[in-house]
């Protein structure tokens, strides 16, 4: 595995195998995100980059292997401690899925008002910087669905970030939105992740955002049901001699 | 802990300085101490931080900074941020960047008693209107399936039979039974008295194939059928599946109401005779356990007294109740918003909905059966 010298891994994933239904998957698949990195989940339509996303996030359980949040064994633990480690989780999934009955000031203080001690007021508060941090200030009062797709991303990105996790989890993050906004979301990943030290997991294959915010990245493979290259997306383009991934990284262009 | 120190310089110049633990749990830090310094006489003409004994920090500081930089924005005060962790200056800057668009903010008031009544009726016009266009689009369906030459899939019509056909077959049994033996018990305490036991027979069987026989099956389904129409054509709304059957160029109403109503027109009556049956031998019951009448006596009893005309009456009264239930349903799901409790609140509706349609049907048919003498 290719790992940044000295950095503290913070999510390890040993022999992970994915089944969907009696269908393998991947088969076992070792890697780990370090602590600070933009990883990046690579691969084609239907190569299991979501399904792994929902591993590492314990919607899905493998059909074999393991899971490690820092040192704690994620796939074995309880519910009780699942749900500790995944306090520090924050998922943006692919549309949002923001809560529709619930203004987008609800959304984001859902979390406080469950986990703080805030009173409804500084939920409120803190609701309305969070969504002013994604750009949506002004508009904490609107429902999910009298908003843009691509607000309501972010809207999903400031429900993510409600109580300041150590850990980001992007399923898509560009798919629908525009190539301006999705390169915003880009910039706003890195500037979180500079501000506020957060690690990032991306799934993706939007090959301008790979190559823009990824600092270490695993490619799935379809054909031989494995991660078939890891490193940083740039220096894979430089150096694989693999020609489907190379495929991949090029759109398709030489070879 | 969260510590805030505010210090006033002597060259006009207000140093707040942040020290400890800024974390959510341990809440928010007031900014009215800042705020009652920049409303003195003598305003500071600038802001800045000292940071050095900073510890670790969250959220919770980023919302004290905000408030304080919109306070020294609407006093006209300078805000040096140099003093700031690098990180949290630009977390700063971007809750900044973006300014509040124009317009953007909802206002949250009441509306006015003749606002709210204006509000309502122009409400109810359009619901008359959406509901006229139902109506229209569902009698073009009717004729075209009348001409043979209505468009939805026969798989989908089988499948539809069958789920509300057959597979409700279980609960219509229960409750029909439980009616039958309802009906039965109560008539034989009084008709005991009068040593008349057998008529509990007559009672049973003319009141499951007249009126109780569809009617219960009508409730059944309302709850049972009417409520999924509503919910699975709400869900196909929500996900825009509706848009892509009318930009496909198929009329919903025919593609999707269609068989779901003629479904359930076809449907009901079988399990109203079904129904009516199961009623009769829950009545039997009660005569053959408590009141000692033999089966055949019972059987035969029934037979004198339930006419032909009783029993198709009813079957007929229950495909009415059918195309309503399932007209009332669909339509409900059709009308649904955007949201998931959208699609609750229109499969509540939907029964709600069917069940005021059926009874008012019921009194209906209860009139013209009268004054028809059938």
């Amino acid at each position: 595995m290719a790992t940044a010298g000295g950095a503290t891994p913070y999510i390890s994933v040993r022999d992970l195998t994915m089944v969907y239904g009696s269908h393998v998957l991947m088969r076992d698949m070792t890697f780990s995100v370090n602590q600070g990195d933009v990883f990046v989940i690579m691969g084609a339509s239907g190569s299991g980059k979501s399904t792994l996303l929902r591993h590492l996030i314990g919607l899905n359980e493998p059909a074999h292997g393991s899971i490690y949040y820092r040192a704690e064994n994620f796939t074995s633990a309880d519910s009780s401690q699942r749900e500790r480690i995944l306090r520090n989780v924050g998922i943006l999934f692919q549309g949002g899925a923001l809560w529709s009955a619930m203004t987008l000031s609800e959304n984001v203080g859902l979390l406080l008002e469950e986990y703080t001690d805030l009173t409804p007021a500084q939920i409120r508060q803190v609701a309305s910087l969070k969504l002013a941090l994604v750009g949506l200030r002004g508009f904490e009062d609107y429902y999910p669905s009298e908003i843009s797709g691509g607000m309501q991303k972010r809207a999903g990105l400031a429900r993510a970030m409600a109580l300041d996790p150590d850990i980001l989890f992007f399923d898509e993050p560009s798919a629908g939105l525009d190539p301006i906004s999705a390169r915003r979301l880009d910039e706003l990943i890195l500037q979180l992740r500079d501000s506020l030290g957060i690690t990032a997991v991306v799934v993706s294959h939007d090959l301008a955002s790979i190559f823009a915010i990824g600092t270490n990245s695993i490619y799935l493979d379809v054909s031989s049901q494995a991660i078939t290259a890891s490193g940083p997306p740039a220096e894979l383009l430089a150096r694989t001699e693999d020609s489907t991934l190379r495929s991949f990284l090029t759109r398709g262009g030489n070879p | 802990m969260i510590q805030v120190a505010i210090d006033r310089a002597e060259n006009d110049v207000l140093l707040i300085r942040l020290a400890g633990q800024w974390e959510l749990r341990h809440g928010l830090a007031s900014t009215d101490a800042v705020e009652s310094e920049l409303n003195q006489k003598r305003r500071p003409s600038r802001i800045a931080f000292d940071t050095r004994e900073l510890g670790r920090w969250d959220t919770s500081i980023l919302v004290f900074l905000a408030a304080v930089v919109d306070a020294c924005r609407e006093r006209g005060v300078m805000l040096d941020s140099a003093g700031l962790p690098a990180g949290l200056h630009n977390l700063l800057g971007l809750a900044e960047a973006v300014r509040e668009p124009a317009g953007a903010r909802k206002e949250l008031r009441e509306s006015g008693f003749l606002e709210r009544i204006g509000e309502h009726s122009l409400g109810l016009i359009a619901a008359v209107e959406e509901t006229l266009s139902f109506i229209g689009n569902m009698t073009v369906a009717c004729v075209q399936l009348v001409r043979m030459r209505a468009r939805y899939r026969a798989s989908d019509l089988s499948l539809l039979i069958q789920r509300c056909g057959v597979e409700a077959l279980p609960i219509v049994t229960l409750i029909s039974f439980l009616v039958g033996v309802i009906l039965a018990f109560i008539s034989a305490v009084q008709l005991r008295q009068f040593g008349a036991q057998l008529y509990v027979a007559d009672l049973v069987g003319v009141a499951m194939t007249r009126e109780m026989g569809a009617l219960m099956s009508a409730i059944l389904m309302a709850g049972r059928t009417g409520a999924a129409f509503a919910a699975e054509l709400g869900t196909m709304k929500v996900t825009q599946e509706l848009d892509a059957f009318t930009t496909a160029g198929f009329s919903v109403a025919e593609y999707l109401v269609l068989p779901r109503v003629l479904a359930l027109v076809l449907m009901m009556p079988l399990l109203c005779l079904y129904a009516d049956f199961v009623g009769v031998i829950g009545g039997a019951a009660i005569g053959v356990g408590m009141l000692d009448l033999s089966w055949t006596t019972y059987v035969q009893e029934t037979a004198r007294a339930v006419r032909l005309g009783d029993t198709a009456g009813g079957l007929f009264k229950s495909a009415v109740y059918g195309a309503l239930i399932a007209t009332a349903g669909c339509w409900r799901g059709l009308r649904a918003g955007s949201s998931a409790s959208d699609v609750g609140r229109a499969a509540t509706s939907a029964v709600v909905t069917s069940m005021i349609v059926v009874v008012a049907a019921c009194g209906v048919f209860a009139f013209l059966f009268y004054e028809l003498g059938l």
